[in-house]
């Protein structure tokens, strides 16, 4: 068998084998799923009904302060700031005392802060409440009339759809691209440290146990330097592989143990905050709405750049952190100031793909997502806009040309340094002798 | 023919000559000790022998041409002084690893492993893992490893540090029996009795340079001081002639005399013979290598220091 191979599959199976590996890999997912759930459960939960004693002499709000079910108004005059707790209120409103349309001085007094939630609700129904005053007084028309006019006028939808789309029956919708951006980004952003950490560390260990010196009594340092590179490089995958399966199947599997009353509440909940009152029909069309937009992604090109970029970065990154490995000792100290340019530039992606995210066209993402040190992250988070709509054609294979032989260049160097460095016990060399070894 | 041949090696790092103009030359089947102190180079010779670093100038043959690190390392079987082990690995899997590391095939190493295993008494070791080895058992491992593939020329540096006697022993009488059936031992050391013990040739290097080259016989002769023990019957009146010269007497009746130039042994003898005292013992004392490595690097610093190389 090719000696790179027995490097790599050792390299691999002694990885994939740990218990830490295996519990990783099945309890991240989990943790995820989980974690989602737990959200969405304690949301639920949360919602209470707040019952809130308004005090209104004037009747400046009586006609159209109106409740809902998150937020109640009971309109009480025989209730103030020493009771109100006993009664069972959890706040009380003043209105203003004088003005009948004055909009500010009005005061919510409570025993303890109300939820966030039910704070917005509240400011919103005053200020739709002043606001339908103020129409009727002026334009001396049925309030309720003001209602219905202003819900037709909801219902309005913009389309973005690109040039190039106009004929199909998808839709892109900017939100979903973002947070799918986002997501793969990032993913790469986390994955290029994790296993890029994982490579030093490999180098480190073989450097301080002194096996080093022993298997390139066998075998070229490159090859070991690749072995250990590519085998991580490996594990790395199968991990990815492993939690699109898990995910997709877990999440297929909860979906179906929600129970439907749960899905209802969770839609009522979302209309509501919309201000639109729930119904079923509407949540029907906005789940087909979604799968609707979920198809608009091109997801065999998303999963295709993504497993491209993760390999590519990684193999960007992974060679230097390989040579750092190489260049110290069991000192974590020296490891850190070595670090920190290589993953200066990591962060430094994370930044510029923060900004391209929101404007996935400007000067700043088109170039970044070609340079080699930043393209993994930033041209990640630009692809599930659309190829060729938001990124050319020939971005994509610039970009991905340089990139190659931007891990070809990182490979080379790194093999340079790691050759000499790996023998080298004794103080952590300086940038210039590193020079030094890279030109020998 | 000589299996290896090393013609004016050099290797300079940027503080040290660490290999500074080395010839010398090791004949198949021969134990072939590598000395000097601490920092004299003798790793970074060997390094450059394993293939592991390159040498700035200078040329190394193996069995007469000229030494090419991928095709030749096969035949090696390189045992470096700092010793490691993936510490996670069971010992039956780093050994095969290592084996196939070599060039081996499968079941050919996994043959041989439990070979030697078997002959080393390491059979219940086999789904142990190497951070459960005390330091003498991962030696032995090591050892295993290095001779598994049958090596035409086997380097050793410090071979049986931390082993005990026995242990010691036990890889003693393996290398004897390696060198017994052709394989070449290169054998790094400061140990002088072991050097004794086992070698048939030697180098010295001291500075980076070599100091002394040839069999140990060889080297003791040279640097004899033709020194002799005398057993004698009693207490006898000392006197200088000037045959000898007595150098030390010992409370056992025997003298210790250093013949002088121009007189042999039979003088001596004769001295004595014609004053009618009885000789029990005669005997020529040679030195030991360590007092001629004693000699030899004496002076020179304890620690090696750094000096300038101007590039």
């Amino acid at each position: 068998m090719n000696k790179t191979a027995l490097i790599i599959k050792r390299e691999y199976l002694s990885r994939v084998r740990k218990k830490t590996f295996i519990l990783s890999t099945i309890l991240t997912p989990l943790l995820f799923v989980g974690i989602i759930g737990t959200v969405i459960f304690v949301t639920v939960k949360n919602i209470r009904n707040e019952k809130i004693a308004v005090v209104d002499p004037n009747g400046i709000l009586k006609a159209n302060l109106e409740g809902s079910k998150s937020v109640s108004y009971d309109f009480r005059n025989d209730i103030d700031t020493s009771n109100f707790n006993t009664k069972g209120y959890s706040a009380l409103l003043y209105p203003p005392h004088t003005g009948i349309n004055q909009t500010n001085n009005f005061k919510v007094i409570t025993e303890k802060s109300l939820s966030r939630f039910a704070n917005d609700q509240i400011e919103k129904d005053i200020a739709r409440a002043l606001e339908n005053n103020i129409i009727a007084d002026s334009l001396k028309i049925d309030p309720r009339r003001i209602d219905d006019l202003k819900k037709q006028a909801e219902l309005t939808s913009v389309e973005s759809v690109k040039k190039g789309e106009l004929g199909n029956s998808t839709r892109s919708d900017f939100n979903l691209a973002s947070s799918i951006g986002y997501l793969t980004a990032f993913l790469i952003y986390i994955t290029l440290f994790v296993y890029g950490v994982m490579v030093m560390r490999g180098v480190m260990e073989e450097k301080t146990n002194r096996i080093a010196e022993v298997i390139i009594s066998s075998v070229k340092p490159f090859q070991l330097m690749m072995g250990k590179i590519l085998g991580i490089g490996a594990v790395g995958l199968t991990q990815f592989l492993i939690w699109i399966v898990l995910i997709f199947g877990i999440s297929s599997v909860m979906m179906s143990f929600i129970p439907a009353e749960v899905l209802q509440q969770v839609q009522a909940q979302g209309n509501q905050m919309s201000g639109s009152s729930a119904q079923t029909s509407e949540a029907i069309k906005t789940i087909a709405n979604a799968q609707l937009t979920l198809s608009s992604v091109n997801w065999p090109l998303v999963i295709g750049c993504f497993i491209f970029y993760f390999i590519g970065g990684y193999l960007f990154y992974a060679a230097l952190f390989a040579a750092v490995g190489s260049a110290v000792n069991e000192d974590a100290q020296d490891a850190q100031s070595l670090t920190f340019p290589i993953t200066m530039p990591i962060v430094i992606a994370i930044i510029i793909m923060i900004n391209s995210i929101n404007d996935p066209t400007s000067s700043l993402a088109k170039w970044s997502s070609i340079i080699p040190f930043f393209s993994p992250i930033v041209m990640m988070s630009r692809i599930p806009f659309g190829v060729p709509s938001t990124v050319a054609y020939w971005e994509l294979g610039v970009s991905m040309v340089c990139l190659v032989i931007g891990f070809l260049f990182t490979t080379w160097l790194s093999a340079k340094i790691y050759r000499t460095g790996i023998l080298l016990y004794g103080k952590k060399p300086s940038w210039k002798e590193m020079a030094k070894w890279i030109r020998r | 023919m000589a299996l290896l041949e090393l013609h004016n090696l050099k290797k300079y790092y940027a503080t040290q000559k660490a290999v500074d103009d080395i010839s010398f030359s090791v004949e198949p089947g021969t134990i072939f000790g590598l000395l000097g102190p601490n920092g004299a180079g003798k790793t970074t010779l060997l390094r450059m022998i394993t293939g592991i670093l390159y040498p700035d100038s200078g040329s190394i043959l193996f069995k007469g041409e000229p030494f090419d690190a991928m095709k030749d390392v096969e035949q090696i079987g390189y045992m470096p002084e700092e010793r490691g082990l993936y510490k996670k690995m069971k010992i039956g899997e780093h050994a095969l690893y290592l084996a196939q590391l070599k060039g081996l095939e499968k079941n050919e190493a996994l043959r041989l492993i439990k070979e030697w295993f078997i002959k080393l008494e390491m059979q219940s070791w086999w789904n142990k893992k190497v951070e459960d080895l005390s330091k003498g058992m991962s030696q032995k491992l090591q050892f295993v490893t290095t001779v598994l593939h049958d090596p035409k020329l086997i380097i050793l540096d410090e071979p049986f540090s931390g082993l005990d006697p026995v242990n010691s022993n036990i890889i003693k009488e393996e290398i004897f029996k390696l060198a017994k059936r052709g394989a070449t031992i290169i054998f790094s050391t400061h140990r002088m009795e072991q050097v004794e013990e086992i070698c048939d040739q030697i180098v010295l290097v001291n500075k980076g340079q070599k100091i002394l080259d040839g069999s140990v016989k060889e080297v003791k002769q040279q640097f004899k001081q033709n020194l002799f023990k005398i057993g004698l019957d009693s207490n006898t009146s000392l006197e200088n002639s000037n045959v000898f010269e007595v150098i030390k007497e010992n409370e056992d009746h025997s003298l210790i005399v250093k013949i002088q130039q121009g007189y042999t042994p039979n003088d001596v003898l004769l001295h004595y013979i014609n004053q009618n005292i009885p000789i029990h013992s005669f005997q020529e004392i040679l030195p030991s290598l360590n007092e001629i490595f004693i000699q030899l690097v004496e002076g020179t610093p304890a620690a090696r220091q750094f000096q300038h190389i101007p590039a």
